[in-house]
């Protein structure tokens, strides 16, 4: 089996995209040049009195741009298409656009219903309305995609843990020594330190990040939000009490508090689970309270409503904290928890730890944020109006306050999955919670980079994956805040 | 504004000691004791081996007597082990018995023993501190002047070319954290394999002999992750100036654009990105950890790895206190500063 090129057949390709490359960087240079010292040319004045734009030099420039732009973005999608019905043949971007096939279906589909339904979809739906939030919300739904589809086994080329012989630090697109039948012949991506394939384990890596990130933002979001919106209304004592623990924990860098709580000596003593055990009371507590300022004046519908919830919630958090029928085990100290028969699922204590350690760091700033919304907007007319109404404060924090906090919040939500996910790159980067084995972004990061300088392949693909993915979320972010301010 | 800085010298003083009291509590937990009697004394120690190598150092003793020990408000522990040599919280190395101090503490100016190092660590600190001093000098004259132009050359004319290029690359640059750029940068810039070789792909002789081929790197790799954005916040303040009542009055009555940018705005538009330096400084400190660690080079971050790697209490808790003070004394310079610059708010 022959190694395969990185483009293959559709290397004809490869000349017209470096000069639509260069033209792009080019005009982008020269038109930033000529913006700063070139004053714009005035508008021509016909006799009849109608105006006319003159096409200088700018505009020349700027035309070249827009067209070489366009150029570059349709031929990433040539080399796309040309792979996905060739496959290997066309190298190995060939052959890895036709293993993301699913994914781009998925892309397709989802971009196709959502264009089509665009103005039914409230802010959502605006968000195909900007460029930027475009490209943001398809990078991110790529990674998104990919690590679903990847965990189902539909991408991953080869087993992400196990080691081919021969193929050890082998550059990208090393065909296998013995392919059996069935087996995919190459190493898309090339083999690391191990022998393992690269590409599979980018794709796992997705996987992880998929999982954790977004959780993760959303427990820091649910934590910051119930302590904030009280500290933020009342004031006063409780404020400052508040405030200054959320300093307190701001002021750690965060990589000292990684180091002091992401080791298995503190998974062991079992701090770690009394800190899951706090932190996950507050979603209940949020949903409860929610659910409660709505409804208590229709007790009939609020009880019913609350034993379902509050009964899911409190199943789902002690199956969270709870493993194999235990808080916390460690020899010394033994809290029962749920039965274990009662218990869905276990997670094993080192990803606990990192998920704890995430959302911890995060929700101070979540906590600052939501306080200082809650400062601003509590001295609008129709706070001062629900509190007329006589409505309670929590009925007030939650359904008045917080719906009108919403845009800077999803904006927020969105960089925060962004840093979360560079937060659990960090700890892969240092070594900490994920077993070394994980292929999860950091930790490989972290493997390749020991041999640098003589093996690029296998720290950069998910380098770039992490990278592409924390671009999409900013991106994304732009474009809500955009979408959201023109409202 | 005397009262206002003397309060923020007492909540500045009461966070660090929580702040210690936290870190004091998390590495005197039981199975980090276990951890430091086995790398200092013997890997193969039996379970009552460590017990008693913990209770002779006096490392058993209750939490708030150990904490206050190293605050200097409570005597030293001394102790003579059964084969006479004598040991204590104050005994160093080849000082004399009869002049041990009987009270060691941070009050006394003593940051206490490191046990990795096997020097005084105060002057482990001050010497890695130094280090990272020079590195971070060298960031922020690199990322402050690049990051403010970017600011207002984007901010200048707003949805220009110019503006959503300069976007794009701040937006870039923030969402790549140091581990992912420094990674980029050895590949293409140091590796045999891409074959530019431009620079050196460790910092290590930089401690002795900074060069511009050993230093640029990680100075770059640190300083590009800020620079988005400030670059970004300096954006936001730039259009909001640009589309501000005078600038329109100074556009009417003629004044030519560059001259309204360099006397009329930049001015105005450069309070708010000061505030954002300033908080940007401890954010700086998690990517001299990132960068130190990558490129190799000694400074207060690679201390910092090191300390709570093996668990040196003294040494992380010199750490955490100089890094919450680098913190708090940057939020107190951001305030001052914003109180001084913004004429609105210095004269009422």
């Amino acid at each position: 089996m022959e190694p395969l090129t990185w483009t293959g057949f559709a290397s004809f390709l490869n000349p017209i995209l470096l000069i639509a490359i260069a033209l792009v960087v080019i005009s982008a240079l020269v038109n930033m040049v000529i913006s700063v010292f070139a004053s714009s040319t005035p508008p021509q004045v016909n006799p009849d009195g109608t105006i006319a734009a003159r096409g200088g030099l700018p505009d020349l420039i700027s035309n070249i741009l827009h067209w070489s732009f366009l150029a570059v973005v349709a031929l990433v999608i040539l080399y796309a298409v040309i792979g996905i019905f060739m496959g290997p043949a066309a190298g190995i971007v060939g052959a890895m656009s036709q293993r993301f096939l699913p994914v781009w279906i998925a892309l397709v589909l989802l971009f196709s219903v959502s264009i089509t339904f665009k103005r039914r979809l409230g802010l959502y739906g605006k968000l195909f309305d900007s460029p930027i939030g475009m490209i943001g919300f398809g990078l991110v739904m790529f990674w998104v995609f990919t690590g679903v589809l990847g965990a189902l086994d539909l991408i991953v080329t080869h087993d992400p843990l196990s080691q081919v012989s021969g193929m050890k630090n082998k550059v990208p697109g090393t065909p296998l020594n013995d392919a059996e039948a069935g087996e995919y012949a190459w190493y898309l991506l090339g083999g690391d330190n191990l022998a393992r394939d690269i590409f599979s384990r980018m794709i796992k890596g997705a996987w992880i990040v998929v999982q954790i990130a977004p959780l993760a933002t959303l427990f820091a979001f649910m934590v910051g939000v119930t302590l904030g919106l009280p500290a933020g209304y009342y004031g006063g004592r409780l404020d400052t009490f508040l405030s200054f623990l959320a300093n307190l924990i701001l002021a750690f860098p965060v990589i000292l508090l990684f180091y002091l709580l992401v080791t298995p000596e503190i998974v062991a003593t079992g701090v770690p689970n009394y800190m899951a055990a706090v932190l996950f009371v507050f979603p209940i507590v949020f949903l409860a309270v929610l659910l409660n300022s709505r409804y208590y004046t229709q007790p009939s519908f609020r009880t019913p409503l609350l034993i379902v919830v509050l009964g899911v919630s409190i199943w789902l958090y002690l199956a969270l904290i709870s493993t194999e029928g235990y808080l916390v085990n460690n020899g010394k100290v033994a809290i029962p928890g749920l039965p274990a028969i009662l218990d869905p699922f276990d997670i094993p204590g080192g990803i606990l730890v990192v998920f704890v350690s995430v959302v911890f760091v995060n929700s101070p700033t979540v906590f600052r944020i939501v306080r200082g919304l809650a400062l601003d907007i509590k001295t609008r007319d129709y706070v001062a109006a629900a509190q007329t109404r006589g409505e309670g404060p929590w009925y007030i924090m939650l359904w008045e306050i917080l719906p009108n906090a919403r845009g800077p919040l999803i904006v927020d939500f969105c960089l925060r999955i962004g840093y979360t996910t560079i937060l659990l790159g960090t700890l892969g980067f240092f070594g900490l919670g994920l077993p070394p084995e994980s292929p999860d972004w950091g930790s490989t990061i972290n493997e390749g980079r020991k041999l640098l300088s003589i093996y690029l392949h296998p720290a950069l693909p998910p380098a770039l994956a992490l990278l592409s993915l924390v671009l999409g979320l900013n991106l994304l972010a732009d474009g809500l805040r955009e979408e959201s301010l023109k409202d | 504004m005397g009262l206002f800085i003397l309060r923020r010298f007492g909540v500045m003083l009461l966070t660090a000691l929580c702040l210690t009291f936290v870190v004091f509590f998390l590495t005197n937990l039981y199975p980090n004791l276990e951890k430091l009697a086995k790398t200092q004394g013997n890997q193969r120690m039996t379970d009552e081996q460590v017990q008693t190598w913990l209770d002779n150092r006096g490392y058993t003793d209750p939490l708030l007597i150990k904490y206050g020990r190293w605050l200097g408000v409570v005597p030293g522990f001394t102790n003579t082990l059964d084969d006479g040599q004598f040991v204590g919280s104050c005994a160093r190395p080849g000082l004399p018995r009869e002049d041990v101090p009987s009270f060691c503490g941070v009050l006394q100016g003593e940051w206490g023993y490191s046990t990795v190092f096997k020097e005084e660590v105060g002057e482990i600190v001050a010497k890695r501190l130094g280090n990272t001093a020079y590195l971070m000098f060298w960031v922020l004259v690199l990322m402050v002047p690049t990051a403010l132009l970017v600011g207002v050359l984007a901010g200048m004319r707003e949805g220009s070319v110019t503006d959503r290029s300069l976007s794009t690359f701040s937006i870039i640059t923030t969402a790549t954290p140091e581990y992912v750029s420094g990674v980029i940068f050895i590949a293409v810039f140091t590796s045999s394999a891409v074959g530019l070789k431009w620079f050196k792909g460790t910092a290590t002789q930089a401690m002795d002999n900074p060069t511009f081929e050993n230093f640029f790197l990680p100075v770059l790799t640190i300083a590009l992750y800020g620079m988005g954005y400030i670059a970004r916040m300096t954006r936001a303040s730039m259009t909001e100036v640009m589309t501000a009542q005078y600038i329109r009055t100074a556009r009417l009555k003629g004044v030519s654009f560059p001259n309204i940018v360099m006397k009329h705005a930049l001015r105005n538009a450069l309070i708010a990105p000061f505030t954002v330096i300033m908080l940007q400084v401890p954010w700086l400190l998690n990517g001299v950890v990132i960068v130190e660690t990558l490129f190799n080079y000694k400074g207060f971050g690679w201390v910092l790895v090191q300390a709570a790697g093996n668990n040196d209490i003294q040494l992380l808790l010199a750490v955490s206190v100089v890094s919450v003070f680098v913190v708090l004394v940057t939020q107190l310079i951001s305030d001052i500063g914003y109180v001084y610059l913004n004429p609105r708010i210095r004269i009422s």
